[in-house]
């Protein structure tokens, strides 16, 4: 075997070793917040009023602040349109990513082909927005510590090294897909051998080792919010605090 | 639109010296509180914060998730009044995230200041001691934060762990005090409650002609009322309101001497104390055999009523168990055409209505009092919508604020509530809180605005026909 062959070797097998490791971060790191969450009681009824009266309506508040951000659209127009593209933004762009996770790709998939690109190509307009303005407001800039600019930057990174991808550093979609579904299947084989890749793929772990220890939980805790999920039924049933019945 | 008051520049430390006075030992002996600082009392502190963690859904949640868009730091009155940067909400939080991240994170563990996480020591304790004293956990923030992220349960949570090793104000813990010794706040005894309930029935005799009573102590009357004992000593108006109220619908009610209070000084400090002293309420009803409880105006009365059922039922024993506000009971008086009213009787002044924050925040009660002064008053104005119903500001002396010593902070955060209220031309603002009566008139003083305050029923008794 000749030294580069054995390099590549070796750094191919470091990356499964990693995405194996910071899988497995991800996903415990992830589940034991969301048990935290769920099982941290809430000891008092303290829904933000006006609050819904009943369940569904508390459910479709909360509904209303995952898919449309409704207070930022209320009273923070330049914030809510710049946060909201740069979710929607993401969310096609994972979508868009499913097709090189599964075999064979649904119709759905292929469908969001078109629009997950052009969310790919548009995503830093919104990314450096929020940048912008995290920096250029005198308040957020004074709340502002490395986590913050930090998750923004990865973001920006991941999608410029995407972005690189389609067009300067082209890889194949096959070599892409046979790694992937490898890595999840435990049978895994080498990565593409393309430094764009491997830098790509190194920032997405990256941001999945952050993800589970830092703000990003977001995503996972506005389900949790006792603000917004509670119904205000005071005069209909007693609430029982758990803690002290 | 523009935000009511310009958006201040940042001035670092503006209010960092303006703290409260700490609590006296005679106040602390009687509600179960360390006497002074404890020893070990870092320590002992991070205890309690894990304590609450494990204990608030909201706390756990909130500590996490804040994703510091600042969509809410130009909200808090207390920062558009003063300029200080540990004002905004978000900031304010992050006093108490930095040291959550410090002691209950990994990241925070390994990486300490270049990840935001810092030690719970001196000097950050006298930071919490300023800025979550400077906070009237109004609730507002959480109106405009996309995951409603609510500052009022941090400021709680944060106060609690710090009154666990003996920091706490002399204000809030002297009030808490009193309300164990005479049953209210103001440490009016029974002989001057009855006095007084005597006194204001003369004046209500002088007034109407009739014989309208204020009853105290009366067992089997049908209603308890829980006022703030302010409308009692100080807005007499509103004590002489219920008067003339229950004696138009012919209902009979009283008043406890043993609990002649409904806003819960318990709710600044800790939940031991929010259950004991919403506690007496429960026990004053069951000893006077009423039928229901009735909340008198008062905001905080009213955000410690709602949690009556929780921490001091079920309440099973009354017919109507649930909490009502005599707002709320008022309205539905209104409905049932309950009362006559000659509306011109108010024609005399334009009526603006401030909504507490309690009340429209946390109690759900933002149309039934504005249903009372409309159907009172010919002449009624709202102020700026960004300024009323959720969106109130605080009056700035919300939660254990309303203390001398702070009086710059208080007319600070009073300056948005007195800007909109300007702007109205109102002569006459109605609002059901004590603290907002209590506060709201040294703020228009002292903001040169030239309007008088008042209960929302001392409206509709002008109003009502005899």
């Amino acid at each position: 075997m000749d030294t580069p062959t054995a390099l590549w070797n070796l750094t191919a097998g470091a990356l499964i070793g990693m995405a194996y490791i910071v899988g497995l971060i991800f996903i415990v790191g992830i589940v034991y917040r969301i048990y935290l969450y769920l099982s941290t009681p809430a000891p008092l009824p303290i829904a933000t009023t006006p609050a819904p009266t009943t369940v569904p309506g508390a459910a479709a508040r909360v509904a209303g602040d995952v898919f449309l951000f409704q207070n930022l659209l209320k009273y923070d127009k330049p914030l809510w349109i710049g946060s909201w593209l740069f979710h929607v933004g993401l969310a096609l762009i994972l979508l868009r990513h499913l097709r090189y996770v599964l075999y064979p790709v649904p119709g759905w998939v292929i469908d969001l082909q078109t629009i997950g690109m052009y969310a790919g190509f548009l995503f830093p307009i919104p990314a450096l927005y929020l940048l912008w303005r995290r920096f250029a407001l005198k308040r957020t800039l004074y709340v502002s510590g490395i986590p913050d600019f930090g998750a923004l930057v990865l973001l920006a990174a991941i999608a410029g090294s995407g972005i690189l991808m389609k067009y300067a550093a082209h890889v194949y979609l096959v070599d892409v897909k046979a790694f992937v579904i490898g890595l999840l299947t435990f049978h895994p084989v080498a990565p593409p051998a393309q430094p764009v890749f491997i830098v790509h793929f190194l920032l997405v772990l990256a941001l999945m080792l952050y993800f589970p220890f830092s703000k990003l939980m977001h995503a996972g805790g506005i389900f949790f919010s006792p603000t917004r999920y509670q119904p205000y039924k005071t005069l209909e049933r007693r609430y029982v605090n758990p803690w002290d019945p | 639109m523009a935000s009511i008051l310009p958006i201040p520049d940042l001035i670092e430390d503006a209010t960092a010296k303006l703290t409260c006075y700490p609590s006296k030992e005679k106040d602390l002996k009687q509600i179960d509180l360390p006497l002074a600082r404890v020893p070990d009392w870092q320590h002992k502190a991070i205890e309690k914060f894990a304590e609450m963690l494990r204990k608030y859904k909201s706390l756990q949640v909130y500590m996490d998730i804040c994703a510091r868009c600042g969509a809410c730091a130009d909200k808090c009155q207390f920062f558009l009044g003063t300029g200080d940067p540990n004002n905004m909400p978000v900031a304010r939080a992050e006093l108490m995230r930095s040291v959550y991240r410090r002691y209950f994170t990994p990241e925070g563990r390994m990486f300490g200041a270049a990840v935001g996480a810092y030690d719970f020591d001196e000097a950050m304790l006298h930071k919490w001691y300023t800025y979550f004293y400077q906070c009237s956990e109004c609730h507002r923030c959480a109106v405009f934060c996309p995951y409603g992220v609510d500052t009022a349960e941090i400021t709680m949570a944060a106060r609690e762990i710090m009154a666990s090793i003996g920091v706490s104000t002399k204000y809030i813990t002297e009030v808490i005090a009193k309300v164990y010794q005479t049953g209210n706040n103001l440490g009016i005894p029974p002989p001057a409650w009855i006095d007084n309930c005597k006194f204001l029935e003369e004046e209500l005799k002088a007034e109407t002609g009739k014989d309208i009573r204020l009853p105290v102590d009366e067992e089997g009357a049908e209603v308890l009322l829980v006022a703030p004992s302010a409308d009692n000593f100080a807005n007499t108006d509103t004590m002489m309101a219920y008067g003339i109220l229950f004696y138009a619908l012919g209902v009979s009610w009283t008043t406890s001497t043993y609990c002649n209070e409904g806003g819960n000084f318990g709710l600044f400090l800790n939940y031991a104390n929010l259950k004991k002293v919403n506690r007496r309420i429960v026990d004053a009803a069951r000893r006077l055999k009423v039928k229901r409880i009735i909340w008198g105006e008062c905001g905080h009365a009213w955000r410690a009523g709602i949690l009556t059922d929780t921490l001091n039922g079920p309440l099973d024993f009354l017919e109507v168990p649930h909490p009502i506000h005599i707002c709320q009971y008022t309205a539905a008086m209104l409905k049932r055409g309950a009362f006559k009213l000659d509306k011109s009787a108010n024609d005399d002044v334009l009526v603006t209505y401030h909504d507490p924050c309690q009340p429209a925040r946390a109690g759900q009660l933002l149309e039934e009092p504005r249903e009372i002064i409309r159907a009172s008053c010919n002449k009624f104005v709202e102020m700026r919508a960004d300024t009323i119903r959720e969106r109130t500001f605080c009056c700035g002396a919300g939660n254990g604020l309303l203390t001398d010593e702070i009086m710059p902070i208080r007319m600070a955060g009073g300056k948005p509530r007195a800007e909109a209220c300007r702007a109205t031309g109102a002569d006459v603002l109605a609002t059901p809180c004590a603290i907002c009566k209590a506060q709201l008139p040294e703020v228009m003083k002292h903001w040169k605005v030239d309007v008088r305050i008042s209960g929302v029923h001392d409206l509709l008794v002008k109003a009502i026909v005899l």
